[in-house]
């Protein structure tokens, strides 16, 4: 009666290889919020690319905004779209040497280990920080009567305003992105590589030089564009450090030195202005403004693809 | 090649060290950054702290009321006004980072699940890039969408005129309201939380789940199971930054979620969802012209200061849900 024991009975259907009904429904469901997921995206992209082309005008990049009432009297966005450029050079000209050598230190030297915990998590904390904080930070770091020189003061009351103000707490908001993309391309090139260069007799200064940075470089070049997209999309810090004064004003007549002290605008300040909450209230303009925005961002995330595809193709360290 | 990039007997070891020395204080530099942040605005936060006391934190009176006197006050030269009860703020800050994450959390989950074990080849080659994509996408434009396009559909499809009347003594239903913020909040929050999931889920052992594959479990069952516990960690940690993310949102808040400071009250009904009402960080951004007055300059910085603290505590939280997936070799 051997046929009677349990280990030849076939196992029942629904505990085994088969899928349950539950386990269906769940990947029909993963595939549902997958597509979806590809919509919404499709969907933000598609919807700017016609607003923007319906009411973006060659005349708009070239004028300048014009506090009025009406679409036609309120001009263009020539300021706001230089004052992006600016902004994004000027603090990734700080996050971007910072945050590779911050990245070099912890992934190459990380001594004592103490500091390179808290610095880790602190800068972990300061990818979370909402920007308007920081913001506020630096009007009270910039109010401060010794750092004047860097906005405008009038009356002995600093201003705390200007593209420098702007620039360096924003570089705050890019180093993250920086310093953890640096970070993870330092630690994707594995020990025997630098023990080669150790043996020849390299520096470690020199293995950093020459060997690593030069091999980290698309992890180098994917944070930068990933902390630029972080930097000129951000609003709160140009609306609080900048002024959000729609044109530039400029604190003196020195020609660049005085533009820098001075308050301005970016694109996202004048998309705030312009939507039906702000105060502009023209959301042609805003939108105009938007797909501006929104094509800066497609190529920064079209540079990231490229960067991450080409580097997928290459050789891998073996 | 430079000569000195070669170890000549003493000097080569003393290069290596002025480096590690510069790069050590950079990082201390940025160290001491963190803390002055801290100590700058709890500086300026402090008159309205210590003039209100745990009464800040809660209810009373209109919130809108409080800030004009405190503006005035600081204006006419008058002795300072600092009453202040935050409540409605922190309410409605606390529904909608609550709502989008839950919602976020359960779409993301299984989003990650898809995009690393069930999808496509070609599926995946699109999902990776979208995912950079939104999480991309400036909030500003995520605030222009919501207030052309969700506000305007929530007011003239989704609320009655019925229910517009019903509550018009106390409130205006205009679109703007907890709905548009909590929605268009998840799809900007899924992204962080996808991102980070997929680097967890990537980096369980094969052989672990091999082994339950082995055993005849299917698939589906076996990546959650054994894939998605091994991962949990990296769930939390995900879900923490997300929080924090969405905790600080400003701009997009400010301009879907009515602008008005009034809590939401669950107990009326579905129609709670469609009322207005300001989160602390949108408090900020909307009243920043008036910093000009002292008082509402240390007022704002205390909503600042709030921020900053719950902030930091869900970010450690984050980064110390992590680390036990370092045993995996994970180091997202």
């Amino acid at each position: 009666v051997s046929a009677a024991s349990p280990a030849v009975h076939p196992r029942p259907a629904s505990g085994g290889n088969a899928y349950r009904l539950t386990d269906r429904i769940g990947l029909g469901l993963a595939w549902l919020l997958g597509l979806m997921f590809c919509a919404i995206a499709a969907a933000i992209v598609i919807y700017f690319l016609i607003e923007g082309i319906r009411f973006l005008r060659p005349s708009l990049l070239v004028t300048n905004p014009v506090a009025a009432s009406s679409e036609s009297q309120t001009g263009g966005f020539l300021d706001p779209l230089l004052g992006t450029v600016i902004i994004g050079f000027m603090a990734m000209a700080i996050a971007l040497p910072m945050g590779v050598a911050m990245a070099v230190w912890l992934s190459e030297f990380g001594r004592p280990a103490g500091l390179a915990r808290v610095a880790e998590s602190i800068i972990e904390m300061l990818a979370g920080e909402p920007s308007v904080v920081l913001a506020l930070f630096g009007l009270a770091l910039f109010g401060v009567p010794a750092l004047a020189f860097l906005s405008q003061a009038t009356h002995g009351v600093v201003l705390g305003q200007s593209f420098f103000a702007a620039a360096a707490m924003l570089s705050i908001v890019g180093l993250p992105m920086v310093v953890a993309n640096v970070r993870e391309g330092l630690q994707a090139i594995p020990a025997h590589v630098r023990e080669a260069s150790y043996a020849l007799g390299k520096t470690k200064t020199a293995t950093i030089r020459r060997i690593l940075l030069p091999a980290a470089r698309p992890s180098i070049a994917t944070g930068t564009m990933l902390g630029l997209g972080r930097v000129i999309s951000d609003t709160a810090v140009v609306l609080l450090l900048l002024g959000g004064t729609l044109t530039f004003q400029n604190a003196n007549s020195v020609p660049l030195l005085g533009l820098l002290r001075g308050t301005g605008d970016t694109l996202t300040g004048y998309i705030y202005y312009n939507a039906p909450t702000g105060d502009g209230n023209q959301p042609d303009k805003a939108y105009a403004a938007a797909f501006v925005l929104m094509l800066m961002i497609l190529a920064l995330n079209l540079g990231v693809n490229s960067v991450v595809s080409r580097s997928r193709k290459t050789v891998r360290w073996s | 090649m430079d000569e000195d990039d070669f170890l000549e007997p003493g000097q080569g070891i003393s290069q290596d060290q002025r480096a590690e020395l510069w790069l050590g204080a950079l990082v201390f530099l940025v160290v001491a950054l963190l803390l002055a942040l801290l100590g700058f605005v709890t500086y300026e936060a402090w008159p309205s702290f210590a003039h209100n006391g745990l009464a800040w934190f809660g209810a009373g009176g209109s919130v809108d009321e409080q800030i004009q006197r405190i503006f005035t006050s600081g204006d006419l030269k008058e002795t300072p006004v600092y009453t202040f009860h935050a409540w409605p703020l922190i309410w409605s800050t606390i529904l909608t980072t609550v709502g989008a994450v839950v919602i976020a959390f359960v779409a993301s989950l299984f989003i990650a699940v898809f995009m690393v074990e069930f999808a496509p080849l070609w599926l995946r080659r699109i999902l990776e890039p979208v995912v950079r994509l939104l999480a991309s996408v400036p909030s500003v434009i995520y605030g222009l969408v919501g207030v052309l396009v969700l506000v305007p559909f929530i007011s003239n499809h989704l609320i009655s005129p019925s229910e517009k009347a019903s509550v018009t003594p106390i409130i205006q239903l205009s679109g703007g309201s907890l709905l548009a913020a909590v929605l268009i909040l998840t799809v900007m929050i899924s992204p962080i939380m996808i991102a980070v999931f997929v680097d967890g889920l990537r980096a369980v052992p094969r052989g672990w789940l091999e082994g339950s594959l082995a055993l005849g479990i299917n698939p589906w069952r076996t990546f959650w199971k054994v894939g998605v516990r091994t991962a949990r960690p990296v769930l939390v940690a995900g879900t923490v930054l997300a929080a924090a993310r969405a905790l600080g949102e400003t701009i997009m808040l400010s301009m879907v979620s009515g602008g008005v400071p009034f809590s939401p009250n669950p107990v009326d009904g579905l129609i709670f969802l469609f009322e207005p009402s300001q989160p602390l960080a949108a408090t900020i951004i909307r009243n920043n012209e008036q910093i000009s007055s002292p008082p509402m300059k240390h007022t704002l910085y205390a909503i600042g200061a709030v921020l900053l603290f719950s902030t930091a505590m869900l970010s450690f939280i984050g980064w110390a849900a992590k680390r036990p997936m370092r045993r995996y070799g994970v180091v997202a």
